[in-house]
């Protein structure tokens, strides 16, 4: 659910007005605390974002866009009490600060504010345990693993991670008056009255402080992790810088764009199939010169899968390679179609090799006036129906087709109906 | 049809002495053993083919031209129509293409959902199979038989979607309707009940001489065939190609259950047979698995945006289908329309080595041959 869908209660709207003066006064501690987060532990950020965004499972997402809202929220209010110190202001202020957090929050993972110290306990233990995996990973040349191959309790940890900073941000700017209610972290950090205005600022540093402690204390109990303290602790640092940099990001941001504006941070990782598309780009190159590759890219939309556009002209000896050579033998066609991208048309081939268990999709474009993409049936027999599918629906000849006649409409059928410009032929009109 | 098919080739001076004639024979496209409307050429020698020319698009509705005039969620029905004998494994390869250009999130409960519908279906197609094939070659008892326990299966669909063909039943993101109260029971039920008629299906015909000698060695084909021709599915591994995408390429969640994936290398009729009849205990396997540990409560539907705009780009995703190998191509313009839609479907691709296995056979081996490749017409013409 993004912000923009929340109702407007009577009180975020008197507390809409304070939040505006606050923001300002936010984005430049944001700044400062940026500029003093890329000092220390800026190879630790982009580490822990090896992660592209894009493969972010949703609640992830949430879980990061909860931690940047609750920071945000959370330093707009101590900026406010800070101004104002009246103390009427506060619960209005407290309330809004919970109606923001809670619509992102799913409501499975709504959690009391006292199991808050135990969750965040797990949270930096997890952060420790996820940086020692990926310290192990990163010994060995596989890059870095996709969510999607994450264990459920990783992803658990993740996301707890992010929750429970921010609710350990908002608690602490939430004062005195709840303390007693808030677990033993709160305890031992408790602001003073007069403190409002520096709370944020300072619960911030001890949350990080708080969660690096926990983590010792957690892998200790734990035992059987690997992993220094300083890993946690620099992993705690990473986490918090992040949360910071999606914060200064929302910030920034409409409210409208806060799904987005993280993704667009996160350094992309290298797919796990990049290696493969290296492989096959080097091995026709080798063979048959740079420039008949026109693209070569990882198809990030279809599961990774490595894709190649070839040069049209090129095409059928390139086919004969990738099926015949070695290190391709592609040696099954799972499908072939065309495409009419209205300039021009395109025939996409997906290839498998069960040799080496790797897929490959191709492309090859072809002018929409004078199509013709060389066929494969002599390579691939499975081609025959398919380009004479191909060839009856949008009329892409296949020269070296043996018997290339409409497969699907009559014979006498006028016109290809999938390009985008046919009309069906009426005799009578 | 302007084809050389045409002239036929007149022999009088045959080593008998006996004067022969090909002749050209056509079958179908009204005919019962083509399951639908295929219409195949076939010019014979006496009773040996010499050729086979298959002909098709009786059925041919222009799905993938409707679909570009259609939202996402409207296509769905649509490819209930193309394999109407196993629409579930369509609702899912569509819905499953859709997903993944969204990377969405599907609910634990739809995940099972999806699963079990799949694999109900899996069994209720290859029942369709067991019994029409069965037909095809003269047995009348087990498409009875087939049928009645298919009608099961469909009529845990009708209560779990309300159809008992065209379900409809899966949405981008999870699934359109819970399991009513019970349904999970009566499922299980069943699959006790069919893993005690299994047996009875094998003692019925499996040991049959007469079957025996009609299927054995017949329609053979290797692997290296195989892959030229693209098969995929019990084709592919009645080859000895151990290949199964629920195995191979996970999807949904089929890595949670155990199965195995049954192969053959003598590549003929008798070991597609033997194929699917393992295939459909396999399935009860799943299911079973799955009913167990299917989760009391939570959400069939995941959070999905109202309107359905996959990113611009394209995707190609490819499940088994109880047929083989069914892929869905999306091409998308950031719309909320596909800008071209492509389906693999696994019928079609598997039909076109049937002019080569015809080749030379006698022609009353045609309709098992045909059979055993087991088409739906209405996937091939999409």
């Amino acid at each position: 659910m993004s912000d923009e869908k929340r109702k407007p209660t009577p009180e975020e709207k008197a507390a809409a007005a304070a939040e505006a003066r606050a923001k300002a006064e936010s984005l430049r501690k944001l700044r400062e605390q940026e500029a003093q987060a890329s000092q220390e532990p800026q190879e630790e950020v982009s580490a822990l974002e090896v992660k592209p965004v894009s493969e972010m499972t949703p609640e992830e997402k949430a879980a990061a866009k909860k931690a940047a809202a609750a920071e945000a929220i959370a330093k707009a209010k101590a900026a406010k009490e800070a101004k104002e110190a009246a103390e009427v202001e506060t619960p209005v202020a407290e309330q809004q600060s919970e109606a923001v957090a809670l619509p992102a929050k799913p409501v499975s993972e709504m959690t009391p504010e006292e199991k808050a110290a135990a969750k965040k306990a797990a949270a930096a233990e997890a952060i420790a345990k996820a940086k020692a995996a990926k310290e192990q990973a990163e010994a060995s040349p596989p890059p870095a693993k996709p969510v999607s191959e994450m264990t459920p309790e990783e992803k658990a940890a993740a996301k707890k991670a992010a929750a429970a900073e921010a609710l350990a941000k908002a608690k602490a700017a939430k004062e005195v008056k709840e303390a007693a209610e808030n677990g033993a972290d709160t305890a031992d950090s408790a602001p003073d009255a007069d403190a409002k205005a520096k709370a944020a600022a300072a619960a911030k540093a001890k949350a990080a402080a708080a969660a690096a402690a926990k983590a010792k204390a957690a892998r200790e109990a734990g035992g059987d992790e690997s992993g220094d303290d300083d890993a946690k602790a620099k992993a705690a640092a990473a986490a918090k810088a992040k949360a910071a940099a999606a914060a200064a990001a929302k910030a920034k941001a409409s409210q409208a764009t806060g799904d987005e504006a993280p993704a667009e941070e996160a350094p992309k990782a290298p797919s796990k199939n990049q290696p493969y598309l290296d492989k096959y780009v080097s091995r026709i190159s080798e063979a048959f010169g740079q420039e008949v590759i026109e693209a070569s890219y990882i198809n990030e939309l279809a599961k990774e899968v490595p894709t190649l556009t070839i040069q049209n002209e090129r095409w059928h000896q390139i086919a004969q390679f990738l099926k015949d050579d070695e290190q391709l033998s592609f040696e099954y066609l799972s499908d072939l179609h065309g495409v009419d991208y209205e300039d021009r048309l395109e025939v996409y081939y997906h290839f498998y090799s069960y040799k080496n268990r790797q897929s490959l999709a191709v492309k090859v474009k072809t002018s929409r006036e004078d199509s013709k993409v060389a066929s494969v049936m002599d390579l691939w027999h499975g081609a025959n129906w398919n380009e004479r599918e191909t060839f009856d629906l949008l009329g892409i000849h296949f020269p070296g087709h043996k018997d290339l006649r409409r497969i699907l409409l009559p014979d006498d059928w006028v016109g290809y109906p999938l390009r985008k410009d046919y009309v069906q032929y009426d005799e009578e009109v | 049809m302007n084809h050389n098919i045409l002239t036929t080739h007149v022999d009088t001076s045959s080593e008998t002495g006996l004067r022969t004639e090909e002749m050209l024979l056509n079958v179908g496209p009204q005919h019962p053993s083509t399951h639908g409307v295929f219409r195949l050429v076939v010019k014979i020698d006496g009773e040996t083919i010499k050729e086979a020319i298959p002909v098709m698009g009786y059925l041919h509705r222009g799905t993938e031209k409707l679909a570009e005039n259609l939202t996402y969620t409207q296509i769905i029905p649509y490819t209930d129509r193309m394999d109407y004998v196993s629409a579930m494994t369509n609702n899912y390869v569509l819905c499953h293409a859709v997903e993944t250009m969204m990377g969405l999130e599907i609910p634990e409960r739809a995940q099972f959902l999806r699963l079990i519908a799949m694999e109900l279906n899996r069994v209720a197609s290859h029942l369709v199979w067991w019994g029409t094939f069965l037909l095809d070659i003269g047995a009348m008892g087990p498409f009875l038989y087939a049928f009645r326990d298919r009608e099961t299966i469909l009529d845990l669909f009708n209560e779990l979607c309300g159809a008992r063909m065209t379900f409809n039943y899966m949405r981008v993101g999870g699934v359109k309707w819970d399991a009513p109260p019970g349904w999970i029971d009566k499922a299980k039920e069943f699959v006790q009940y069919m893993k005690k008629e299994l047996n009875n299906y094998h003692q019925l015909v499996t040991g049959n001489e007469i079957f025996i000698s009609r299927l054995n060695g017949i329609g053979k084909f290797d692997t290296k065939t195989a892959l030229d021709y693209s098969l995929s599915g019990v084709m592919l591994r009645s080859t000895g190609v151990k290949w199964d995408l629920r195995k191979d390429e996970p999807y949904c969640i089929y890595d949670r259950f155990e199965f195995d994936v049954p192969t053959a290398t003598e590549g003929d009729c008798m070991a597609r047979y033997h194929l699917r009849m393992a295939e459909i205990e396999q399935s009860l396997r799943i299911l079973e698995q799955a009913l167990e540990q299917f989760p009391s409560e939570g959400e069939v539907m995941g959070k999905v945006p109202r309107v359905i705009r996959p990113p611009a780009g394209e995707t190609y995703v490819r499940i088994e289908s109880p047929r083989g190998e069914i892929g869905c191509y999306i091409a998308s313009q950031g719309k909320d329309k596909p800008w071209r839609l492509k389906f693999r479907r696994p019928s079609f691709t598997n039909l076109q080595i049937l002019p080569k296995l015809l080749q030379g056979e006698n022609l009353s081996n045609m309709v098992a041959i045909l059979g055993s490749i087991d088409i739906v017409l209405g996937e091939v013409d999409c």
